[in-house]
């Protein structure tokens, strides 16, 4: 007997005309070595849209299983962080809160800043978290930094009460006018998004970036009026602080706050630098995307 | 429908060695990267290794193809190339339906998470959506047998609690293309032969599906078609059987023979030492895959190291539930028992009928021992492995029947048969039912 014998030879290639066109409805992927269309993978993202949904709600439900307080732990870590700021700035260093109790000041500055710090960190080291899902399974891989930076504003809702406890108790500015919070929660997380994006895609490749985000964001937050007010920056040094998109985010949420005029100028150059990172996100994640199951 | 055309994918093996690099890697790198241009040729050559070279197949809606082939041969990076888990370096890809990739069984369970939330996340991630999942709980929880356990997070399961959970929500994706790498080889038998059923019910449904599978049992079970990789090149597509066969009968690494060239560092001690195990046919030729209905031997030869000794040999038949289906002993062969032993090379066979083992993969465990005292002098489990296949038509045990066989033996056996004369009470044949 033979035991090259194969059987059948391979089974003949379609002819010149090609595969048949699929059938109306059916749904056709088409894989090939280059990179798909953007727009293609924007409709992917779409189709998959409940998974952000799913992931940020599964990093909820995980990140508070079995602790003892559980999504307590939401209130309590920027409440602990605005105590201490309050004794070391407030009454000892005696940092000028622009007439606001500085309780009130700080926690209103900590809160968009947690926001934005714990997406950054969420997101950066998610895509190396979660090589289960990327070397298993096919989904379009902006969704995990997306989910991880979701998955913060619920604790950030939840920290919010701490937030109205401390207007009720010092006074501020309760009106319909807070509903300007909302754009400028989402500048926020699109911002995180940006940033903790670009860093999960560099960091399937390059792991430093796990010991250069805590440095980093520390670097960050010194640079951003969080626990001082933007107004104690000197006037030449402002132009600085217009380019951190993150000061004028957190200049816009107290203005919201405590009904202070809103300084329009930088919000709007401030979304500009947001949209250009987010561009370049989009732009280095799609660049390595399709290498990430090979490194991971 | 599945159109593979001419499909290569490359990994540099820098990359595949080092699996990630740090910046302070990157550096030299680039700076390299830029005195190569002075280098006129220096970058031409570059370590690429071709995990898939130039593939090219089609499968048609309703088939249910087979991947085999060895370890390293590319198999599972065919099916991360089609699941769009990573890109292929050249060629084109095209799938016209829906696609489950089922590369691991629980992708996406998290063991802090309960079953009910395990159930909805892995869904969403295989690409379910939520009014499907929602849908089909039920239906997930009836076939995984846990209805009791569904609120308990997932990491107080039993492992065959855990395989029947993820499996069944994989098994509830419904796609008009699945893909599934080797998760028969995982959970006990009862899972694995209702993940068989659950593939067997997709594909007589219409449904295409790729299956890579070390099991050559299930592959012929499965497949009509299948498709043969070595190399990262497809080297045979045809008829299941066919195509098995030459795969089990290639190259020199069989896993049904195992040889320990070097005395010193064979198993054993200094009484006696293994040399070889391995099965022939009845033709005498290595044979990883045996005919369910035809007898074989497995030989074992080992190196008699002392006079005045007596070892023999055993072997044991263990099948891939880890059942010792049979212990035979050379002691059973009385005039050799009663030889006196010189040092040397020694051969024994031991028969196996046909007609008398179930089909599926067996494994076999030999030992070199003596009596009076007893002493184990070698023993070494799965030291090779093979195959019994069920290709009989009406002549084996089965018969006709095609459908499952239970039984861990399946013995040709005696059967007395006769008519005895006697009169057909009335009642029956006026057509009533009669118990």
């Amino acid at each position: 007997m033979n035991p090259t014998a194969t059987g059948p030879a391979l089974s003949a290639r379609p002819s010149a005309s090609g595969p048949q066109p699929p059938a109306p409805g059916e749904i056709h992927i088409a894989i090939r070595s280059t990179r798909p269309p953007l727009h293609a993978e924007l409709r992917e993202l779409w189709a998959h849209r409940e998974l952000f949904y799913f992931l940020a709600w599964r990093d909820i439900k995980v990140r508070y299983k079995q602790t003892v307080l559980g999504i307590a732990w939401a209130v309590l870590q920027p409440a602990l962080t605005m105590i201490v700021f309050t004794l070391f700035f407030g009454k000892l260093a005696r940092v000028p809160s622009d007439g606001v109790a500085y309780p009130l000041f700080a926690y209103a500055g900590i809160l968009p800043w947690t926001l934005m710090a714990a997406g950054v960190g969420a997101s950066s080291g998610s895509v190396v978290g979660s090589p289960n899902l990327i070397t298993k399974v096919y989904f379009p891989r902006m969704i995990i930094p997306g989910a991880a930076v979701l998955s913060g504003l619920v604790d950030f809702l939840i920290a919010a009460v701490g937030l109205a406890l401390l207007m009720t108790r010092y006074g501020g500015h309760v009106s319909w006018t807070l509903v300007w919070l909302v754009p400028v929660v989402g500048l926020i997380l699109l911002l995180a998004a940006g940033v903790g994006g670009f860093l999960a895609a560099i960091n399937v490749k390059y792991r430093d970036v796990r010991y250069i985000v805590p440095f980093f964001m520390q670097l960050w937050m010194f640079a951003t009026p969080v626990i001082y007010s933007a107004s104690l920056v000197p006037a030449r040094w402002r132009v600085f602080l217009a380019l951190n998109p993150m000061a004028s985010y957190i200049e816009a949420f107290r203005a919201v706050c405590f009904d202070k005029p809103l300084d329009w100028t930088a919000i709007g150059l401030s979304t500009l630098v947001t949209l250009a990172m987010v561009m370049i996100a989009v732009r280095a994640f799609r660049t390595v995307e399709q290498t990430f199951a090979d490194y991971i | 429908m599945i159109v593979v055309d001419h499909v290569t994918k490359q990994y540099a093996i820098g990359a595949v060695r080092a699996r990630y690099g740090t910046l302070r890697d990157a550096v030299p790198k680039v700076m390299r990267a830029m005195t190569r241009r002075f280098r006129p040729g220096a970058a031409t050559r570059r370590n690429v290794i071709n995990a898939l070279n130039d593939v090219s197949f089609e499968v048609k809606a309703g088939e249910a193809v087979g991947i085999i082939g060895r370890n390293g041969a590319g198999k599972s990076t065919l099916l991360k190339v089609l699941g769009r888990i990573t890109q292929p370096t050249r060629g084109a890809i095209d799938l016209y339906g829906r696609v489950g990739s089922l590369l691991e069984v629980g992708t996406g369970f998290h063991p802090e998470l309960s079953g009910r939330e395990n159930v909805i996340l892995s869904g969403a991630i295989l690409g379910m959506r939520r009014a499907e999942i929602l849908r089909q709980f039920d239906a997930i929880v009836a076939f995984a047998e846990v209805e009791r356990f569904i609120d308990t997070p997932v990491k107080f399961y039993s492992s065959g609690m855990y395989m029947r959970l993820a499996f069944a929500v994989a098994a509830h994706l419904q796609p008009e293309i699945l893909l599934i790498d080797e998760v028969l080889a995982v959970g006990d038998s009862n899972f694995q032969k209702r993940c068989l059923g659950k593939m067997e019910e997709f594909r007589s449904v219409g449904r295409t599906v790729l299956f890579v599978s070390h099991n050559m049992a299930s592959v012929v079970r499965l497949c009509q078609r299948v498709i043969l990789m070595q190399d990262g090149a497809l080297v045979a597509d045809g008829p299941a059987d066919q195509v098995t066969r030459r795969y089990l009968q290639s190259g020199s690494g069989s896993p049904a023979e195992r040889i320990w060239p070097d005395v010193s560092s064979a198993p054993g001690d200094g009484v006696a030492r293994l040399h070889a195990v391995r099965i022939r046919d009845e033709r005498g030729r290595i044979a990883p895959t045996v005919d369910v209905r035809k007898p074989f031997d497995v030989e074992v030869e080992y190196w008699a190291l002392q006079t005045g000794t007596r070892p023999t040999v055993s072997i044991h038949l263990v099948n891939e539930e880890g059942i010792t289906l049979l212990v035979s002993n050379d002691f059973n062969n009385r005039a050799w028992w009663r030889t006196p032993r010189e040092p040397g090379l020694v051969r024994c066979a031991c028969r196996v009928p046909g007609n008398f083992l179930a089909e599926g993969q067996l494994f076999i465990a030999a030992a070199v021992c003596s009596y009076n005292p007893d002493l184990v002098h070698a023993l070494e489990y799965d030291v090779v492995s093979f195959q019994v296949v069920d290709r009989s038509e009406g002549d084996g045990v089965r018969g006709d029947y095609a459908g499952n066989w239970p039984g861990v033996i399946r013995p040709m056996l005696e059967w007395r048969v006769e008519s005895i004369p006697a009169q057909v009470p009335v009642s029956t044949t006026s057509g009533d039912v009669v118990f």
